[in-house]
């Protein structure tokens, strides 16, 4: 990334970690994985409620959120004038008044990238240029993943080949749904090739999954086969992130660095607009995962609506007053 | 710190949450706590008062009044005189109330939550988001008892005024606790808090005036032991309810012995946390946090004792530690703080010195880097491992954050090593296998099993031990029968109801054909006709006094015997209800087979008539199928707690039953207070009447016909008074019915102290075993059985 920040307040672990090689189908690992899902869902809803991040903390962490989002636009009438918008957008995501007044204005704070349908690369890339904030694609017939392998690695490597640096893949739930954990390595480790230096974020598509267990089964099989990112949606299903999908997913990338010492990143993505919410995310991250997964190369929201909610939130904090969205710049 | 530090770091900040209310209403005060007595703030007879502190800071916190026996006094007196309007009022009348108070605390619910934690030293996040909803909670599902008493339970009546005595770790839950179904139910209350924390009670007096509750109904003592004492021993107390140490316990137990009290306990436990190979270890690791880390280990219920399967031990504990450096210590009032402050400096030096014995006997010590706090009594989150059974922290109660690690290679070890103390209040199966998860439940010795959870608490689930955990439970139906008296129990008799020949002995009948085929009478044990241990007889005389025979005196070698015979039956209650059921159908049959015997044998004993002796007969008859017909209809519940789970109150033998039988009652005595126990599968130790022991005698016969298991029913004859002490002193026995004179009832409960094992004494009261209100039903069922709640969340 391009943007440097002060360095007597360098964010730890700025430096980009090795990325996650993978490693040969081991399926023993996690054949036997139980989740209890009503141990999960309690632990999930007690981020919130054990810690509390308030005033100067609140604000500080919220930047830190910004730095963390995919701002997302997929939808069926995306044109290049409005991902001209969300590029802007991304480089600035706050207003400078605001910056200025948290005394931050000389961080360069922008969103960890821009992601979109293959169609937008080039316009994103062009609009971005010199920024460094990269381009991410959605991929492999986002978002159900219904055609044939040879046209998702085909898709995959057009937009590498269209600029874009981060590839959001979809795997094939059914593999999931029918046990193929075989298949399902083969078809993300394929996917890593096609990426070359391009990195891979994995597309679970938990709530189609059926199962917590599931859930956590793909995770390492997906880790397994070298994906640099597991993520939890589309945000097109009919259920996408949620802390408790969260919790398991960031439990197998824990395991799997303890196992294996890669760093595979997270991202949950669909759902998250609110500011608070993304709060208990970062904490979801502190607290399972520690603070080295608190950066924008180990951890992304996938989110359209997330950053205004932030900004209102930021205005507040410097005001005291509740703010409106009409007065923050959209996307 | 600048934002922009922290944006680099990533720290938590400080969450404070403003005590401001909580002064005001300190202030208020004039930061005194007084008594609330008649519906008013009332000073101490001995003007005396101490201070309590905020354990987070050490300061005080406020002035509190030291009571006496003389506030106890004007307190019972108070509730004693708002008894019977209270009781007129009516089930609905009542429920008004208590609903009025379940949303008065509602909305204020952060004040009492705040006022809590700096009373306490507890976090603010577990009283504001577990014990305030959980105080507003018991109050509603309460207000429900109240309205529906009537229908729900007919036949009884609220016992009177009750006592009760609350511990500091959970203040106002307690309070919760023990005054809503107390309440409920008709009583009026006197309440003494824990010295170290009054200040939400004082704040929960306030809610009974601003809710218009009527003066005397609820009355508030505070004070130290001299409170708890003078409560303890007043006469106008009809009930006593206690939660806090086993020790204190005893002593209740001995004060109230023989007094015809009713008495709940709540005493300590060392509750196991079972942790099986299959487990999902995250899930377990948060459930620790919630054993052991909640209220700083201040649990009576605290999964205190970790028992992990070897296999998983050292991942487990790895998981175990790399949470334990997460925890957060501070101040209560902070809303990020995971662990708070002791209660006083004495619990923190305890602990201390606790975990410094545990590594001298030889366990592994390992503590996070935290940051602590410089004031207040705090004590960093423990893991001991390497504690064997032997080690005395794996049998203390350590009551603090310090969680005991110990391995198992089987489910079998698991449940030996679970059960292997003296206690047993709660425990936690982790597995994902349900088939082991629903073996392992019942097998642990404990009131409540979470499966796959911990200290989960619900006003609609009772909770409370079993063994030296104490007796009784609080919540659920099953809790509100600690608050009534059968309306029976009324119309008991001071005098013995049915006739019991008093004769002078009148030498051996004479016998003009030359001496009968002797037929010597025995004891009955582990189904072997046995001689007494001590080769003396005593004499049976019929009802005109003459010797016809002579039965085994027997002694405590006997009972000792008897009770190992019936712990190796105790197998029984893992039979099915049906073949229960069927066994008993089978000892009617033969007795009915051998009606003229028994009738001439009640004839001889009683002087009744045939025509009486054969009514006597027939209703033992019908006893026995009564019992065989509830043995699997009297089943298990499953509670509707505000959880995704299955919640079940299962009805379970409590094991050995020691059982006194009535004097004067004969054959019907027997069979109607032997029958009820084993039909819930519980194996007996029966003393039968002296006067009428050849029944008992004759009747194992029909017992050694009717595949009853061995060592079901053991039937020691002998002196009464003196086998009863011994059954009452013994250690392996879970129950113990007496039916007998005022001396003996309070011997027994006397000696129960301890083992804490479950009596049911008559106080020198009869019943009229003809009657079918007094001489059978649900009372004897209940008295049979220990409820466990066994916790089941489901989801996949």
């Amino acid at each position: 990334m391009s943007h440097k920040p002060d360095s007597n307040v360098r964010p730890i672990n700025e430096r980009q970690p090795e990325r996650n090689p993978g490693m040969p189908f081991r399926p023993e690992l996690f054949s036997n994985l139980r989740i209890n899902r009503s141990a999960v869902e309690r632990r999930a809803a007690n981020f919130g409620k054990r810690r509390s991040i308030k005033k100067d903390h609140q604000a500080a962490w919220l930047l830190k959120a910004i730095t963390c989002i995919d701002l997302t636009t997929l939808a069926g009438d995306d044109t290049p004038g409005k991902v001209r918008r969300l590029c802007q957008k991304a480089k600035r995501p706050v207003r400078k008044d605001i910056l200025q007044a948290l005394g931050v204005a000389d961080l360069g704070i922008t969103t960890a990238a821009v992601c979109v349908y293959h169609n937008l690369i080039e316009t994103a890339v062009e609009e971005l240029k010199g920024s460094g904030i990269p381009v991410a694609a959605v991929s492999t017939g986002f978002p159900a993943g219904q055609i044939p392998l040879p046209l998702k690695l085909a898709q995959v490597r057009e937009s590498v080949k269209a600029g874009a640096r981060e590839i959001d893949i979809v795997i094939s739930r059914a593999k999931v749904l029918t046990g193929d954990w075989q298949g399902l390595y083969d078809e993300v480790s394929a996917y890593r090739e096609a990426c070359g230096d391009a990195h891979v974020k994995a597309i679970l598509a938990t709530g189609e999954l059926g199962t917590l267990s599931n859930v956590a089964k793909a995770s390492w099989v997906c880790m397994m086969a070298g994906s640099d990112f597991i993520k939890t949606s589309t945000g097109k299903e009919s259920v996408n992130a949620t802390l408790p999908f969260s919790l398991v997913m960031v439990r197998a990338i824990r395991d799997y660095h303890e196992l294996t010492g890669h760093w595979v990143g997270y991202k949950p993505a669909g759902g998250i607009g609110k500011a608070k919410e993304a709060l208990e995310y970062l904490i979801l991250i502190k607290e399972e995962l520690g603070n080295h997964w608190l950066t924008p190369h180990l951890f992304r929201f996938g989110a359209s609506s997330l950053l205004g909610d932030i900004e209102r939130q930021l205005e507040h904090h410097l005001t005291g007053s509740y703010s409106a969205q009409f007065r923050h710049p959209v996307s | 710190m600048s934002v922009r530090e922290i944006f680099a770091s990533m720290e938590y900040g400080p969450a404070p949450e403003s005590p401001d209310s909580a002064n005001d209403w300190l202030q208020a005060h004039n930061s005194t706590l007084h008594h609330f007595i008649d519906g008013a703030w009332s000073p101490p007879e001995s003007g005396e008062y101490f201070d309590s502190h905020n354990p987070a800071t050490g300061e005080v916190l406020a002035r509190v009044a030291d009571g006496v026996a003389a506030d106890v006094d004007r307190a019972v007196n108070a509730a004693s005189r708002a008894s019977e309007g209270w009781v007129a009022l009516g089930g609905h009348g009542r429920a008004r109330y208590l609903y009025a108070i379940a949303r008065h605390i509602q909305k204020n619910s952060r004040l009492f939550a705040v006022l809590e934690s700096m009373d306490n030293g507890k976090p603010i996040r577990e009283s504001r988001d577990i014990d305030i909803p959980l105080v507003a909670r018991h109050f509603y599902y309460h207000a429900g008892w109240a309205q529906v008493m009537h229908s729900e339970l007919p036949g009884y009546r609220q016992v009177g005024v009750v006592g009760q005595i609350i511990p500091w770790n959970f203040p106002l839950l307690m309070l919760a606790w023990k005054v809503a179904p107390a309440l409920a139910m008709g009583n009026t209350v006197v309440l003494k808090p824990a010295e170290f924390t009054s200040a939400t009670a004082a704040l929960f007096a306030d809610t009974c005036r601003a809710v218009g509750l009527p003066a005397g109904v609820f009355n508030l003592v505070l004070g130290d032991h001299k409170a708890g004492e003078a409560l303890t021993v007043h006469p106008g107390v009809g009930k006593l309810a206690f939660t806090g140490s086993t020790e204190v316990g005893r002593i209740l137990r001995k004060a109230t012995a023989g007094t015809g009290k009713k008495l709940t306990l709540e005493l300590g436990g060392k509750s196991p946390f079972i942790v099986f190979e299959d487990a999902d270890l995250d899930g377990v690791v948060e459930g620790l946090v919630d054993a052991i880390w909640f209220n700083q280990g201040q649990v009576c219920c605290a999964g205190s004792r970790l028992l992990v399967q070897e296999s998983i031990a050292d991942r487990l504990h790895d998981k175990i530690r790399q949470r334990m450096s997460k925890l957060v210590l501070g101040d209560s009032l902070d809303k990020s703080v995971d662990i708070g402050a002791l209660i006083d400096p004495s619990q923190l030096q305890r602990v201390s010195q606790m975990v410094e014995l545990g590594v001298e006997e030889g366990a592994g010590l390992w503590q996070p880097k935290c940051v602590m706090p410089e004031a207040g009594s705090y004590y960093p989150p423990t893991l001991l491992t390497d504690v064997q059974p032997s080690a005395t922290l794996a049998q203390e109660e350590i009551f603090g954050p310090v969680l005991v690690s110990m391995t198992f290679r089987t489910p079998a070890e698991a449940v030996a090593l679970a059960n292997n103390t003296r206690y047993g209040l709660a425990a936690s199966v982790w597995t994902e296998n349900i088939n082991l998860a629903l073996d392992i439940a019942p097998q642990v010795k404990a009131g409540s099993v979470w499966v796959n959870c911990t200290n989960m608490f619900d006003a609609a689930a009772g909770f409370g031990g079993y063994r030296e955990s104490g007796f009784g439970r609080e919540g659920g139906k099953e809790g509100l029968y600690e608050y009534v008296k059968p309306l029976w129990e009324d119309e008991l008799s001071d005098t013995p109801v049915q006739h019991l020949p008093r004769v002078e002995p009148a030498g051996p009948l004479a016998n003009d054909d030359g001496p009968a085929i002797d037929r010597t009478a025995k004891l009955y044990i582990g189904g072997k006709q046995v001689r007494p241990d001590g080769g003396y007889s005593l004499a049976s005389l019929d009802a005109s006094g003459h010797v016809i025979a002579e039965i085994p005196a027997g002694n405590r070698k006997d009972i000792r015997n008897a009770v190992e015979a019936a712990r190796a039956a105790t197998g029984w209650g893992g039979t099915t209800a049906h073949n229960r059921a069927q066994v008993m159908y089978f000892i009617a049959e033969n007795l009915s087979a051998r009606s003229d015997e028994f009738i001439r044998r009640i004839v001889q004993l009683s002087g009744q008539d045939e025509s009486a002796a054969s009514a006597e007969l027939d209703l033992c008859i019908r006893r026995i199928y009564t019992y065989a017909a509830m043995s699997d209809k009297y089943d298990s519940q499953v509670h509707a707690t505000p959880h995704r789970n299955v919640t079940l109150a299962m009805k379970e033998p409590l094991g050995v039953i020691g059982i006194v039988a009535p004097e004067e009652a004969g054959l019907l005595g027997f069979v109607s207070t032997v029958m009820p126990a084993i039909a819930m599968g519980n194996a007996t130790v029966v003393v039968p009447s002296l006067h009428y022991a050849l029944l008992a005698t004759d009747f194992y016969q029909v017992l050694d016909t009717s595949d009853l298991p061995n060592g079901v029913v053991n039937i020691v004859t002998g002196n009464p008074d003196v086998l009863s002490e011994v059954l009452a002193r013994h250690y392996d026995i879970e129950g113990l019915w007496y039916w007998g004179s005022p001396e003996g009832s309070k011997l027994i409960e006397e000696h129960a102290a301890a083992t804490m094992k479950r009596t049911w004494v008559n106080y020198g009261r009869y019943h009229d075993w003809y009657d079918s209100t007094q001489g059978e039903g649900e009372v004897f069922l209940r008295k049979a059985t220990e409820i466990k709640n066994i916790w089941i969340p489901y989801g996949e």
